[in-house]
Order: structure tokens, then C-alpha cells, then sequence
């Protein structure tokens, strides 16, 4: 029975080929070559469009996005983790509706709420209007830094909350009360017993975070206006705009090894065999 | 029993969905592509029952992005609408389908101001549709124009209330004619001039938006931008504290026309839309909706007094004579893409 | 705790409290007034949008349910270095950044010269709602007891109908759940339908996108507020629904204690 049951996924396995092996060969292969000046198609193979990446502008733009996310997710984990455990050890009734609380954000469309900061941080936006009234100087808060990152947070925390709240949840507190038993206090069983269980919902919740937040290019052209380029607007623009493909496809394969290192890097903190992002 | 009934929903939905999307594919579709807010929908919406037709409508923000996708072989669009410069590089490489003007008979109706331009300057590919220029949008309680120079976009005074556009060829316009240069010019000195220029204005730009600026100034959240004419008009409308000046140094002419792509499938269809807007109750309820100065001889005679006062949509004749069109820079347009990439990637506050 | 929900509803109710505002303004409000929500219903662009939004995400999440289904099932009895190939293969479209497999598959349709449409985006979606389902499937096929399918095969049954009555049924949440995140992946997509979409498909969040981009409208206020309540209303139905199953569950437990 078991051979046959292996047949199941050979229709998955001939659309993995065509769908996600096929592409990905092709961006790899208009990143080896060289864009065609006159319609005739030059297969020329070289290194040049990973050159010309390893130049002063494009690896500001890459240590940019790169630290804005970062940014963004360390946030993310400071204000989600606290919210995971305080959700984890409410009471049952109250925990669902806090969950439920934390999810109904994340079912907005992500792009309405990027819009929403649109009008609370603008000019005469709702903030502006607010430090007007009583008097105090308006800020100049759309389209900066502190924007882009404000944005990021906003449409992923709940990703961190998420996975940190499931970690947190399947814990058994049978060990947590033998920590007690053994005479630890509450600091050293949150350090020694809490945290490092929970690290497996950690590791998900940054991943979940700082992948989006470090390819996004909604967010830095809406809320930052266009001032503060990423890696994600680089590479739409020169799809987009520069057709230059080639160019483009070799910033996207580096973006993905990236990720890639970041990832098992990652992983390695996390004993479960498993491996990939889980959300629970 | 609830699978059963699962399933059963599954099923029908799916069926519903196919053969909605059926009963459309028998009336003849049209495929527009045009600019975003350009055109009154209900237009497309009347000539959709009139003609028992299903007109797909398309939008984009560049011209940039549209002759990618159409050289890349992306789209099959009967009908695109764009401006001077890149429908010359498509019909000079072939991707530009010949009009019959048989089937546009309200043809007659253009300018002639705005024929044998040169795009297209044997009438052959387009038909114009809407024409304007840039210009800089301002505050007037806020912001001294005295000197109708284009150096009002970097005056240190207005830092962060100043909104440049997220296109290259507009922005790079106003730091040619500033500088003296033609805004079509292939010279790599004058291109880095009016880079550093830009770059030395980035720190007091407020945002590079392209269509949100009107928005911003209503709002007065902004005190200048730089703005195509039909978009100063529509902001003028709406709040009274906003004027519009071309800067003396001179400024683009442009005309945005009507084409029928290489892959286009339904050629006749296609002209017979072209001709529908071409009519002056199309033409009028557009320029109502859009603000943009009109190419159609009847229509503007029937165009409110009010606009016709306003030099954004009246735009002056010694203006004109003082303005340049884009023309297409052919294989130096990476010399603009390269210096346009920098200069936004350039850091900023 | 409580700051934290401030500051993730309040840009919401904002929205909300505006869409109602009879002036365009953001600062003033000048009366309560639902013309934005009727200018929101006459919208050509919003209608289609919710056209194409709403039958994508359904005919994408069905789809790839089948397939990951069919997929989770055939993997799980694999082996070894391929089943990890695979396996990871599969998890391409999930890992990598939504704009890195967008450009890929636009690539990849231009190439096979396959002109940019709904099919286009419908296999996009597929194609990255697919690895959520098998994500959400495998784990289950592995909890599974491998016991009970033999001993219904010593029963006497088939393959397939052991397949039918002992694997789906001890899957189920895992399929539904599948389902689920596959469908709501779809209708929250914006990078993926925008970089492969064409001949007048649209989708929500495009929409939104050209809204915003031209400032601040009170028809987005609008939808948002819509949105809204109809996310908070399907929440309450399936919370409603689990407290329902819980509380019988309960009952049931209490009899059969007693």
C-alpha cells in the first residue's frame, strides 16, 4: 500500500518543476547573463550584474534595509513577547479573547493598514492636529525613517506574537512547577526553563518578521515617500522601471542566499528536526 | 452528512464562479491599458451597453513600466494610452499598429495644433488625448514665486515642505531647464550637473510622489510641489490658497495620445472606442473629471469660464513657445535610469 | 498590554470614525455623513476587484487543497534524501520573499510567452498557497497512528477505502486548516498578483495601493471599516462556534461522568 500511496504526489511533483524549479533556474539565468542591446539574444555568461552589485550605493541600500529591519523586528520582539506570555498565562476565557484580539489585525488587509498610518502621522494628520491643540509644535513624522519602521512594526507584530504565544502555550508547566519544587525563583525559571523553551516560537516569530520587513517596498514608498530606498524598491524599480532584468535577477538571487544564511543560522538555535518556519 | 453538504457547497460555488466568468467571454472584450485616473469611468461603463461589449480597463503610473511589459510580450492590450516620448520609441520599433481613420471619423475634431508632432508626424499611429505641461503647484500664503524660477524648489526655506516627483524625466525637466540645458539632452556633463543638483535638493524634499501631491497640498501639509498642469488645476479647484506657475526658464510640453500596440487583438474595437472619446460630450465629462487642457476644438468652447481664467488649464501662449517636448532617448535612457537610481538611493534624513 | 492593543486598533478605528466624516479632511470633522460608503458601492474598480479577489482566493484555495492534499500524502510515505529534497523544494515559495517568487514567475511567464492575466494569477496563487497547505497537513499525517490504517486493512478494506474513511477523516483539521490560511493568503496578497497580473485583474489590495498612492481617500476609510466588520464578524461566528463545540463537549463529558 505504501508504494502506491507515494504516487499521490508525482502531480505535485511535476508542478513543483514547472512552478517553483523553473522560475528559480530562469532568475538565475538572466542574472549570469548579459542584458541584449539590439533584440538579438547574446548568451553571454558573467559575473558582471553581481559586480556591479558590490558598489558603494547598492550595499548601502542592502546594509539599509538590512538594519531597518533588524530594527523592526527587535522592536516586534520586545513588545510581543511580553504580550505572548501575559496572553499564555491568562485564564482560559480571557486568553481567547486576547488571542482573538491579536489575530483581527492581521485579517485587515495589509495594505489598509499601512494606509492608516498615512493619516494619523501627516502633516495636519491626527497626531499634528492633536500636539496643535494643546500647543505644542507639530512634528514632522510622515515619510522618514522612524515612518517606514512604525509601519513595519504595525503590520508585523502580530507574526511574532503568534509563535511566540504557541511556544508558550504547549510548555509543560509540570517542569515549570519542579523548577519551583527545587527552590529556583521566578527569575531563574523564566531564564533557565521559559526562555530557552520557548526559543523555537522566537526563532519563528523573527524569522516571520524580518523576512517581509527586509523585502517590503509598499512600505518605504508609501510611509517613507520614496526617500529611503530598499532592497524590495531596487529591485521593482529596476524590473519595473530600468528593465533591466538581469541586474535585477542577480540582487534577487543574492537576497535569497541571504535569506537562506540568515535562516540556517537561525536554525541552529532550533532543536526541531523539522526545520522551515512553522506557524504553530 | 455535513461533508456531503461541504462538498455539495464546494462544487456549486466553483461552478457559479466558472460559468459567471463564462458568460462574459461571449460578448467582445476590449483591453485598455491607460494612465491611473485618466478617464471618467462611466465612459468606459456607457460604451460597454452600447456597444454589448466588455471593455477590460488597465491602469499604470509610468511610461516606463508600460513599455516593459509591452516589450517584454507581457499583454495583449487593443488599446493603450501614453505619452509622446514612449509611443515614439514603440513606433520606432515596430510595436505601433497604423490607425484607419475610417473608423475615427471624430478625428476631425483634434487641433491641428497638436498634429504632425514629432512622434507621430505623418498622423499615422495616434490620436492625441489630453495635452498640459509642469509646472510648480504652490501655497500662495506661504511661498514668494517673485522670481518664476524654477530655484523656488530648492530654496533652503520651505525644507521638507517641498514634493519632487518619483519620475525621472519630470524631476530631471526641472533641474535642466534650471540649469539652462535641453530636458532631452544626451550629454553626460549636463546630466551629472543637474544630478548633483537633485542631490543637493534631497535633503529638502518633503516626498517623491507622483499623483498623491494634490492631495498633500489641499491639505496644506506641504507648502510647493512639483505637478503636471490638469493636477494643479484639480488642487486649485479645492482649496483657494493654491496657484500655479511655469518658471520662466521654460518648462515640457507634453501630449499624452491614444495607440493601437502591435499585439492588439481587436483592432476595429479599439478605433471604435478612440472615436467614442473623441466625441465632445466624452471629451467634456473627461476634462471634468480629469482637469487636464483639452485637444478637442468643440469642447473647449464649452468649457466653464473659470477654467479658462486658470493658466494651469488655459496655459498662455508665450508659455507654450517657451516649452519642449520629451523626445524619446533611445538607447541613452539608461544615462537618465542610472543617475535617477543613485540619486533615490541616495541617503537621506 | 493595553498600549500595545491602543496602538494596533487605533489606526483602525481611526479609519473607521473618518469613514463616517462628511469633509474629505483628516483634521476636521464637519458631520456624520455615509456618502463615502455609497460613492464606495459605485465604484467600477472596487467591484471588479472584489470580483477577481474573492473568486481567486476560493478557486486558488480549492485548488491547491487538492493538490497539497494529494502531495502531503504521497510525500509521507517517502523516504530519505528525496523526501527531504522535496520537501524543501516545497517550501521555496514560503521562504523566500513574496517579490523574489512575483518576479520569478512573471519571468517565467513571459518566457513560455504566456500572456499576463487571471490564469496567470491564479496559478501564482496556487503556487504559494500550496506549501502552506502541505505544511499544515504533514504534521497530522505524522500523528497519525500508522496502526489504525493496517488494522483496516487486515478489516479487509482497499487501499482507497482506507484511504477515505481513515486517513481524510483523522486529517480533516489539517486540510481545513490548510484551507483556511490558503485562503486567506490570497486575499491578502499584493506583491505576488501585482507583479503577474494583466488584462484588467485586479485585486483588493491592488486597488487599495493606487487609492493610497494618490493621498488620502475616504472611500479606502470606507471599505476599511467594512472590512472590518465583517473580519470581526467572522471571528465571532467561529469563536461563538468553538465555545458551542466546547461547552457540548463539556455537557456530554458531565453525562457520561455522572
Amino acid at each position: 500500500m505504501k508504494d502506491k500511496t507515494k504516487y499521490f504526489s508525482y502531480p505535485y511533483i511535476v508542478w513543483m518543476s514547472i512552478f517553483i524549479l523553473l522560475p528559480s533556474f530562469l532568475v538565475l539565468l538572466y542574472s549570469i547573463t548579459t542584458k541584449e542591446s539590439n533584440g538579438i539574444t547574446t548568451i553571454q555568461f558573467t559575473l558582471d550584474n553581481y559586480k556591479m552589485f558590490f558598489n558603494n550605493m547598492y550595499i548601502y541600500i542592502l546594509w539599509d534595509s538590512i538594519s531597518l529591519a533588524a530594527l523592526s523586528t527587535t522592536i516586534c520582539l520586545v513588545l510581543g513577547y511580553p504580550a505572548a506570555y501575559i496572553i499564555a498565562n491568562a485564564n482560559l476565557s480571557k486568553r481567547n479573547t486576547l488571542l482573538f484580539l491579536c489575530i483581527l489585525p492581521m485579517w485587515m488587509n495589509m495594505l489598509l493598514r499601512t494606509y492608516a498610518w498615512m493619516t494619523i502621522l501627516g502633516n495636519n494628520g491626527l497626531i499634528n492636529t492633536f500636539l496643535e491643540f494643546i500647543g505644542l509644535q507639530k512634528l514632522n513624522l510622515l515619510y522618514t525613517k522612524g515612518a517606514t519602521v512604525m509601519g513595519m512594526v504595525y503590520n508585523f507584530i502580530p507574526f511574532m506574537i503568534l509563535p511566540i504565544y504557541t511556544a508558550l502555550s504547549k510548555m509543560d508547566n509540570g517542569l515549570i512547577e519542579a523548577a519551583d519544587d527545587l527552590g529556583a525563583n521566578k527569575k531563574t525559571v523564566f531564564r533557565k526553563i521559559i526562555l530557552p523553551l520557548s526559543m523555537p516560537g522566537v526563532i519563528s516569530g523573527i524569522i516571520m518578521v524580518f523576512m517581509p520587513a527586509v523585502s517590503t517596498f509598499i512600505i518605504p514608498q508609501l510611509l517613507g515617500g520614496n526617500k529611503n530606498m530598499m532592497i524590495g524598491n531596487l529591485i521593482e524599480k529596476l524590473f519595473i522601471l530600468n528593465g533591466d532584468w538581469n541586474f535585477g535577477s542577480a540582487i534577487s538571487i543574492i537576497m535569497m542566499i541571504i535569506i537562506l544564511i540568515s535562516m540556517s543560522i537561525m536554525n541552529k538555535f532550533d532543536v526541531d528536526k523539522e526545520g522551515g518556519a512553522r506557524l504553530w | 452528512m455535513k461533508k456531503k453538504l461541504c462538498f455539495m457547497l464546494v462544487i456549486l460555488t466553483t461552478l457559479l464562479i466558472a460559468t459567471t466568468g463564462c458568460k462574459k467571454e461571449e460578448k467582445e472584450i476590449l483591453n485598455v491599458l491607460n494612465y491611473d485616473i485618466y478617464i471618467d469611468k462611466t465612459l468606459i461603463t456607457e460604451f460597454e451597453e452600447a456597444n454589448n461589449v466588455t471593455i477590460k480597463y488597465d491602469t499604470y503610473s509610468t511610461p516606463e513600466e508600460m513599455y516593459i511589459k509591452a516589450k517584454a510580450g507581457a499583454s495583449n492590450y487593443d488599446l493603450i494610452i501614453s505619452s509622446e516620448y514612449m509611443i515614439e520609441r514603440m513606433i520606432n520599433e515596430g510595436m505601433v499598429n497604423k490607425l484607419n481613420f475610417d473608423n475615427i471619423p471624430n478625428y476631425q475634431y483634434i487641433n491641428e495644433q497638436f498634429k504632425n508632432q514629432p512622434y507621430d508626424p505623418n498622423n499615422e499611429y495616434a490620436v492625441p488625448y489630453f495635452w498640459g505641461t509642469l509646472g510648480i503647484l504652490y501655497n500662495k500664503n506661504t511661498v514668494d514665486v517673485s522670481s518664476n524660477s524654477w530655484d523656488i524648489l530648492w530654496n533652503e526655506k520651505y525644507d521638507q515642505r517641498i514634493i519632487m516627483m518619483d519620475s525621472q524625466r519630470d524631476s530631471f525637466a526641472a533641474a535642466l531647464k534650471l540649469l539652462g540645458y535641453s530636458l532631452n539632452t544626451v550629454d553626460e556633463k549636463e546630466l551629472d550637473e543637474a544630478k548633483d543638483l537633485l542631490l543637493k535638493q534631497k535633503p529638502l524634499v518633503m516626498a517623491y510622489i507622483t499623483d498623491g501631491a494634490p492631495d498633500i497640498m489641499i491639505n496644506e501639509e506641504a507648502d510647493m510641489a512639483l505637478v503636471w498642469s490638469g493636477e494643479a488645476v484639480s488642487a486649485m479647484a479645492e482649496n483657494e490658497n493654491l496657484g500655479f506657475i511655469i518658471p520662466k526658464e521654460g518648462s515640457n510640453i507634453w501630449i499624452d495620445a491614444m495607440f493601437i500596440p502591435s499585439t492588439a487583438k481587436n483592432q476595429p474595437l479599439a478605433e471604435k472606442f478612440i472615436d467614442f472619446l473623441c466625441t465632445k460630450d466624452s471629451t467634456l465629462r473627461n476634462i471634468d473629471e480629469v482637469w487636464y487642457s483639452t485637444v478637442h476644438t468643440e469642447a473647449i468652447k464649452e468649457v466653464d469660464e473659470e477654467l479658462l481664467n486658470n493658466e494651469a488649464f488655459n496655459i498662455p501662449e508665450e508659455d507654450i513657445k517657451n516649452m519642449e517636448m520629451f523626445r524619446d532617448p533611445k538607447e541613452f535612457i539608461d544615462l537618465y535610469s542610472s543617475r535617477w537610481t543613485e540619486i533615490a538611493a541616495q541617503k537621506s534624513k | 498590554m493595553i498600549i500595545l492593543f491602543i496602538f494596533l486598533y487605533a489606526p483602525i478605528l481611526v479609519l473607521a470614525i473618518y469613514s463616517f466624516n462628511e469633509s474629505k479632511s483628516r483634521g476636521n470633522w464637519t458631520g456624520f455623513s455615509l456618502k463615502w460608503y455609497i460613492e464606495l458601492f459605485q465604484d467600477r474598480d472596487i467591484k471588479t476587484a472584489l470580483y477577481y479577489t474573492v473568486s481567486i482566493a476560493l478557486i486558488s484555495a480549492i485548488v491547491s487543497t487538492l493538490l497539497g492534499t494529494a502531495a502531503s500524502i504521497g510525500i509521507n510515505s517517502m523516504r530519505g534524501k528525496i523526501k527531504s529534497v522535496i520537501l524543501n523544494i516545497n517550501y521555496l515559495p514560503v521562504v523566500n520573499p513574496d517579490i523574489v517568487t512575483g518576479i520569478a514567475l512573471m519571468i517565467l511567464y513571459i518566457s513560455l510567452n504566456i500572456s499576463l492575466g487571471f490564469n496567470t494569477v491564479l496559478i501564482s496563487h496556487i503556487v504559494f498557497n500550496t506549501p502552506y497547505v502541505i505544511l499544515s497537513i504533514l504534521p497530522k499525517l505524522k500523528q497519525l497512528d500508522v496502526n489504525m490504517t493496517e488494522a483496516a486493512m487486515d478489516l479487509g478494506a482497499t487501499p482507497m477505502y482506507a484511504l477515505r474513511k481513515v486517513i481524510i477523516p483523522e486529517i480533516k483539521p489539517g486540510i481545513i486548516t490548510g484551507f483556511l490560511m490558503a485562503f486567506t493568503l490570497s486575499i491578502d496578497d499584493f506583491i505576488i498578483s501585482y507583479f503577474t497580473k494583466g488584462e484588467g485583474v485586479t485585486n483588493l489590495s491592488i486597488v487599495i495601493y493606487s487609492m493610497a498612492r494618490r493621498g488620502v481617500r475616504p472611500t479606502i476609510n470606507a471599505l476599511s471599516t467594512i472590512m472590518l466588520s465583517v473580519v470581526l464578524l467572522l471571528m465571532i461566528i467561529i469563536n461563538n462556534r468553538s465555545n458551542t463545540t466546547e461547552k457540548s463537549k463539556r455537557i456530554k463529558r458531565n453525562e457520561v461522568l455522572k
